[in-house]
């Protein structure tokens, strides 16, 4: 194929992308979570019905439960609400649960639908959000940005993001070496009601297995024996009648005629006298039962087991046990921990809906408590019937997850799991830095623990999540991001896939003895991770369930995975998985091909169009494994199934806006990733509607001369950060030592780097318990230029006591004049109040220059009656020391702001904006930069924007070319002339423009120093910290220099006069600390005199006292 | 190698530092003086193109620096904002109406102190009131504010002193409105240099570049000349009788194409007392009073310092 219709085929990109956004795997999964996993949690046989103890007629029963669209009640007036109306007035942005019950009510059966049991925070962009599905201009009447990647929630008016959380993957069986050099097989079973981890482990030459509830591992013959398989020789088929199997379990079944275990009944005797915590005693069953419950329902527990038929559960141990023989061979056997065929990612539907289910659970319970109380008691004949409904305590389920969302700790008391650091903030930085942290990926190991294994790239990572996007420091490699394409699956049914497989001619496993199983040619095939049953004609199953699947009869999201070597079929529906779509290739053909593109650009079909007639299909990592992918079209070969859509989608969003990211050392993009979220620039079309607590913003955002088409995509190129800078590459002045930038200050008078900073500061009127509330007073009069500081600091005041729209305010002039009551205890009129009867309460401005007060906001909400939010902007052309970087990586602070005139100019009369040291290249070896330094000078010429998307982009001899036929050096090096000699520059100079970010990071935010100022009470020494007002602490490095030096008096100086100096009264002739003039230990003022001691000191020797220790001070006169 | 040329090589200019006084060349002042040549190339509206030769580079440089930041123009400086309901925050928008050119000649009017009243001596008042409305049928005006929207404001008497003020150019752009939203301005012009602030400035850029002096170092004929024309982007080569020539060497913007792969044919040289000024005013000033101003500014400045030589000639040494 030629070049131009591989190009076209990149279409696919923004059109999958169109279609379902960049947080499309959040929605998705809560969606999922509101329509259906809610119904299967009510439905569940131990959650939907409540019965009680006491009166066997009483019953509660759910019937159907539904999240109706978000609104807000109050003074009793039911009203929608939008998400923004929730950010400004601090609101949940939240929606009713309702649930249709049944219950007995005397003796009358009762019926109510719609009754509210709870509100269910919604997430933004899901099915019940009032934004879904809405044009710009809809959403523009709801003040909000058509750009906002959604997918977050609002709770209390703070938008929270419930971060993807990866996990090894549940219920599958993992094999791995520990650190005694045993292989241990391990599964770690998870359904909705229970968790428990099973291990098979071989210890020697003998195979155990392991589990929490047991105290002591228990040999594995035992296990089988137990669960009902008496013959050894059935134990060997089960596991395998090749000699290696019968050799490695000979030991194992030894063990058993040792400790003379022959029949269940003994097994199972030895198993429940190994059983923790037993209960046994208190209900009264015996060791036996008891065991054989534990084997049932806890060991294995997502096998399925009804009437203790164990035998599923007897072939999956089979299975386990051949995999830790199979590894105790064959170390290569080994599954790799870091593999992301392993790995689950769950989303915010999955955990709110374990959160839900717990909260559910516990309000049921709460609910029978109360039902068994009040059936408990004698009835009483007369009054109403008892009334279920008024048992039922709304506030729990909508606190329960509010608290855990807005806090992000999770804890879900049945499986006895808390987790911590769930939701986040969503920063608002930068729009890239609110994209990046919705495809962020957090994972579970501890950050502490120097392990490599999790941090580093893994093969099988490859397009699914971003090489580069990754934090420097302790969380490298274990937070990550998602690549541009990476969907994440969500649950779908098994049923449909397993009566499709066996209708396929899957057979049943139950119906073959062990050893047929593992006869040669027969493949057993596995349902997401459960054993189904063997198939003899592998490829037919495999293909026709592929087929099944690109026709679009079942999910496009279920995989098919043959694993030749184990003889194994893997299909998987389940959710967590990462999979990413591909073009299928059939007989070395694209099944894309120009018409469909063509059709795609005439607006005739979208992106599902091309997987629902299978032209396009998604692979998740395991059947990335069964697949042949080619990079491009001219790799496709005879085996080739499929074609990547396009390299760059690699790499995640954040990486995706570096031009020419492919030419740059790696670390560079990783380093690109983390500031390109730290760049102010535009942060939505209702920036200036917001009410954040600060927003950092640009004045003259520029869209980048060379573009990525993921900047197209994500639309950065709507929504930047950053300027088109003119950079000439040369030494200047020596200021630009380390990185260091020069500025134009004609540059920066006409815009360049202008940020405002916007800020936000509350400001409530409470009211207290006694009915009393804060008021706002009319500010004093000022009189004359000169009032003193106590009276100017109110002159921005309107005459209502609150800030005037447009006044200019410094560090601590007032905005809201309030007052609060003293009294906050007794019943006290309001209007019997005089003056006397409230203290002033000011709310005062803080920051560091003088800051224009923007707008007011007033607003109440149902926990604050009088909310008073001041906005002010602060607008900073750049200074010394700001930070500015381009988009690889370098960054640097202004170390000159230079007059134009002195800065160099060509022979056009251009001149630069900024001056970079050429010293930043050869080490850092950003060639990426050089490159977009010549291709935006020629698009410069041409009027276009350039592209330097990863693995393609324009070319460096193409820009070059443009160059020339411009007049302009063909390697973008240009005569210049010296602004301060006048004379020619002795070299050419490299120069053009270059995207550079302003950083967040400013002095203005930075500056500090102090003289003297706060202390802070306990131990008088001078505060600490910026915020603080404190002083610069002299650490003990400094000391031990004035140390070195000899410098006594300095020393004492700083530490002591300078600091906490404390002039204590000591008892010359007991030696302890006397209190003003007089030694209480003595009783007498004679022999005190007066030590300077630094304050710590002297209350060290009180501490000291306090516990029984005396300190005692020999005094001497030198 | 001539010391009045740099040469332009593949890898680097070579030979651009004068280091010798230029009196050390056996010439005397008059010499020198007399040498001086000043042709203009082209005069437009917006700007002016000059030939200076005989000068130093610092005497050329001075001139363009004095145009850039120190000839004086009248711009916005104080802005009482009586409303701002645009989506532009006050600050930027002051900002943006700082940078409009204003179509007033500085020469009339006086620097105004810090502490000194605006008066007609000092300022130039204009008014700036937008109002974006929905009529009835819908459509909607008054949703660009342009600098053409600045109404001047005479202090008494500056009518019929000065004439006419206004903008130099009606269609900036200041901010977009949306219905019932409006800007409410009164705008105060100063004098001042661009040294202070790049709004004072009066040129959009001054600059010079040094006249190319294009050799051929051998015969170029045939094939190579053909190719030798075709490089040059700016057509400096030409092709006469089969023999390559230089036709136009002014047209050099010095991309050393022509020496790219093969610097034998070409000889690329600067001359060093040769400036092609280019100045392009911002509207207030005409580019020939531009310079004139410099001139005059940097003779201001050569007095003061000839002044202050005197003096301390005269003062004894003690
Ligand atoms: S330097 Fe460039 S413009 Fe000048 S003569 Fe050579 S090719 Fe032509």
């Amino acid at each position: 194929m030629s070049q131009n219709s591989h190009q076209e085929q990149n279409l696919l990109i923004p059109a999958f992308l169109q279609l379902r956004g960049l947080v499309k795997q959040h929605i998705d999964s809560y969606d999922y979570f509101l329509t259906t996993d809610i119904k299967q949690i009510v439905s569940s046989p131990s959650n939907c019905c409540v019965l009680s103890d006491y009166n066997p007629d009483f019953y509660l029963k759910y019937k159907d439960i539904r999240v109706l669209m978000p609104s807000i009640e109050e003074d009793a007036v039911i009203s929608s609400i939008t998400p923004h109306e929730c950010r400004l007035r601090d609101l949940t942005y939240a929606a009713p649960i309702e649930v249709d019950i049944e219950y007995i009510k005397g003796n009358k059966i009762i019926c109510r639908s719609g009754l509210e049991i709870g509100m269910m925070p919604i997430m933004l962009g899901c099915c019940n959000c009032v934004l879904r599905n809405k044009s710009e201009e809809e959403l523009a009447k709801m003040l909000e940005c058509p750009y906002d990647p959604r997918g977050y929630f609002i709770i209390k008016g703070v938008e929270k993001v419930i971060l993807i959380q990866e996990q090894a993957s549940k219920n599958r069986i993992i094999v791995e070496i520990d650190s005694k050099n045993n292989v241990v097989a391990q599964v770690t079973s998870s359904t909705h009601e229970k968790k428990s981890r099973t291990v098979v482990q071989s210890k020697g030459s003998k195979i155990y297995m392991k589990h929490n509830t047991l105290s002591e591992d228990i040999p594995i013959a035992i296990v089988f024996k137990a669960l009902g398989v008496q013959a050894d020789q059935e134990i060997f088929q089960l596991v395998g009648t090749q000699k290696q199997y019968i050799d490695a379990l000979g030991m194992s079944l030894q063990e058993c005629s040792i400790l003379n275990i022959l029949t269940e009944k003994q097994a199972l005797r030895f198993i429940g006298s190994k059983i923790k915590n037993s209960k046994a005693a208190k209900t009264g069953r015996t060791k036996i039962e008891e065991a054989r419950d534990v084997l049932a329902t806890v060991v294995l527990s997502h096998v399925p087991c009804e009437n203790y038929d164990f035998r599923a559960k007897i072939r999956y141990l089979g299975i386990m046990v051949r995999k830790v023989i199979d590894a105790m061979n064959d170390p290569k056997k080994v599954d790799d921990r870091d593999y992301y065929g392993n790995k689950r990612l769950e989303l915010a539907g999955q955990l709110v809906g374990l959160l839900f289910e717990d909260l559910f659970k516990r309000f049921n319970s709460d609910i029978k408590k109360h039902v068994d109380k009040i059936f408990s008691k004698p009835k009483s004949s007369k009054g109403e019937p008892f009334d279920v409904i008024t048992a039922m305590n709304k506030k729990m389920i909508t606190e329960g997850l509010n608290n855990a969302i807005s806090t992000g700790n999770w804890s879900l008391k049945r499986f006895k799991m808390e987790r911590a650091g769930v939701t986040e903030v969503l920063s608002r930085l930068s729009y890239m830095s609110a994209l990046g942290m919705m495809t962020r990926i957090n994972s579970q190991f501890e950050k502490t623990r120097k392990i490599s294994g999790p941090r580093s790239l893994q093969g099988s990572q490859f397009g699914m999540i971003c090489p580069s996007d990754t934090p420097e420091g302790e969380s490298c490699g274990l937070v990550k991001t998602l690549a541009l394409t990476t969907h994440i699956t969500i649950d779908q049914p098994e049923e449909q896939i397993s009566k499709l497989a066996f209708s396929l001619g899957v057979e049943d496993a139950s119906l073959f003895s062990g050893d047929e199983l593992y006869s040669p040619g027969v493949f057993r095939v596995f349902l997401n991770g459960q054993p189904l049953g063997v198939h003899r004609d592998a490829d037919f199953l495999i293909n026709s369930l592929r087929e099944i699947r690109r026709k679009g009869k079942i999910s496009e999201f279920v995989s098919v995975v043959k694993v030749e070597e184990e003889q194994q079929i893997h299909i998987a529906c389940d959710g967590g998985r990462l999979t990413r779509p591909f073009i299928i290739i059939e007989k070395c053909k694209s099944k894309v091909e120009p018409k469909h593109i063509k059709e795609l650009t005439l607006g005739l079909r979208n992106f599902d169009d091309f997987v629902n007639e299978g032209l396009v299909e998604y692979l998740d990592v395991n059947e990335e494994n069964n697949a042949v992918i080619a990079m491009r079209h001219e790799n496709i070969s005879e085996d080739t199934t499929h074609l990547e859509i396009d390299p760059f989608t690699i790499l995640g969003c954040v990486a995706g806006l570096i031009p020419y990211p492919h030419h740059n050392q790696s670390p560079r993009n990783t380093y690109q990733c983390a500031m390109g979220k730290q760049a102010l620039g535009i942060i939505g079309y209702n920036q200036f509607l917001r009410v954040d607590t600060v927003l950092y913003l640009l004045a003259y955002s520029q869209t980048p001369m060379v573009r990525t088409k993921t900047i197209e995509i994500v639309n950065y190129d709507k929504l930047p950060a950053g300027h088109n800078a003119s950079v000439a590459v040369m030494s200047y002045s020596g200021y630009d030592i380390e990185d260091a930038i020069i500025l134009n200050k004609a540059s920066s008078e006409r815009g360049f780097g202008r940020s405002l900073i916007v800020k936000r500061q509350n400001s409530d009127l409470r009211r207290y318990n006694n009915g009393l509330s804060d008021r706002l007073v009319m500010p004093p009069v000022i009189h004359g230029d000169n009032p003193p500081p106590s009276i100017k600091k109110f002159h921005a005041l309107d005459k209502g006591g609150i800030v005037a729209v447009g006044s200019i305010v410094q560090t601590g002039d007032v905005l809201v004049n309030k007052e609060t009551p003293v009294n906050k205890v007794d019943d006290i009129e309001m209007s019997k109040l005089t003056d006397n009867d409230f203290k002033p309460s000011f709310t005062c401005f803080k920051g560091p220059n003088p800051t224009q007060v923007n707008r007011l906001f007033i607003a109440c909400n149902p926990e604050e009656p009088f909310l008073i939010k001041t906005v002010t902007i602060e607008t900073r052309p750049p200074e010394l020391g700001d930070k500015f970087s381009s988009r690889h990586g370098q960054k640097g602070v202004v170390g000159l702001i230079v007059q134009q005139e002195d800065m160099p100019f060509n022979e056009q009369g251009w001149c630069p904006d900024m001056i970079m040291n050429p010293h930043g290249f050869p080490s850092r070896m950003t060639v990426g930069k050089l490159i977009e330094l010549v291709a935006g000078k020629s698009g410069v010429f041409q009027g276009k924007f350039k592209y330097g998307t990863a693995f393609a982009g324009d070319k460096v001899i193409d820009c070059g070319e443009i160059l020339v036929k411009n007049g302009f050096n063909y390697t973008g090096k240009d005569v210049l002339m010296c602004g301060t000699s006048g004379e020619l520059v002795g070299a050419y100079i490299f120069s053009g423009p270059l995207y550079y970010q302003k950083l967040k990071h400013m002095v203005a935010d930075k500056m500090h120093a102090r003289a003297i100022g706060p202390k802070t009470a306990l131990t008088r020494q001078p505060t600490e910290g910026r915020a603080r007002e404190g002083g610069l602490r002299l650490g003990e490095m400094e000391r031990d220099c004035l140390i070195g030096y000899g410098a006594a008096s300095l020393i004492q100086e700083r530490l002591m006069y300078s600091s906490d100096v404390f002039i204590a009264s000591v008892c010359e002739s007991c030696g302890n600390l006397g209190y003003e003039q007089w030694c209480q230990f003595c009783k007498s003022r004679l022999n005190i005199v007066k030590v300077k001691m630094p304050y710590a000191c002297k209350l060290l020797f009180q501490e000291l006292q306090a516990m029984n220790i005396r300190p005692k001070l020999n005094l001497s006169s030198s | 190698m001539d010391a009045n040329t740099a040469y332009l090589t593949q890898n680097t200019p070579e030979n651009v530092h004068t280091v010798e006084h230029p009196l050390s060349g056996g010439k005397t002042l008059e010499e020198i003086l007399s040498n001086i040549e000043m042709t203009i190339i082209e005069e437009k509206e917006e700007h002016l193109i000059i030939d200076l030769v005989g000068i130093e580079a610092p005497i050329a440089n001075a001139l363009r620096r004095i145009m850039l930041s120190e000839v004086p123009t009248m711009a916005i400086e104080d802005i009482n904002l009586w409303q701002n309901t645009s989506v532009i925050p006050d600050e930027v928008l002051a900002h943006r109406i700082g940078l409009i050119p204003i179509d007033a000649d500085p020469r009339l009017f006086k620097f105004k102190h810090p502490n000194e009243e605006h008066s007609s001596e000092n300022c130039i008042c204009f008014k700036l009131h937008a109002v974006c409305r929905r009529l009835e049928d819908g459509s909607i005006v008054g949703d660009k504010v342009m600098s053409g929207d600045l109404q001047w404001q005479p202090f008494p008497n500056q009518q019929e002193r000065f004439g006419h003020f206004k903008p130099v150019h009606d269609d900036i752009i200041i901010a977009k409105l949306g219905p019932g939203q409006e800007i409410e301005a009164e705008l105060f012009c100063e004098k001042g240099i661009g040294a202070t602030h790049t709004k004072w400035s009066p040129v959009c850029t001054a600059s010079y570049r040094l006249a190319p002096k294009i050799t051929l170092k051998k015969e170029i004929a045939g094939e190579n000349a053909i190719n030798l024309k075709n490089k040059c982007p700016m057509g400096v080569f030409d092709v006469k009788k089969g023999k390559a020539v230089v036709k136009n060497p002014r047209n050099c913007t010095s991309c050393r194409e022509c020496i790219r792969e093969d610097d034998s044919m070409v000889s690329l040289a600067k001359v060093k007392d040769h400036f092609i000024f280019t100045i392009e005013t911002t509207g207030a000033l005409s580019p020939r009073d531009i310079f004139r101003e410099a001139i005059k500014e940097l003779r201001d400045k050569a007095a003061f310092w000839l002044d202050k030589i005197n003096i301390y000639k005269r003062t004894p040494k003690s």
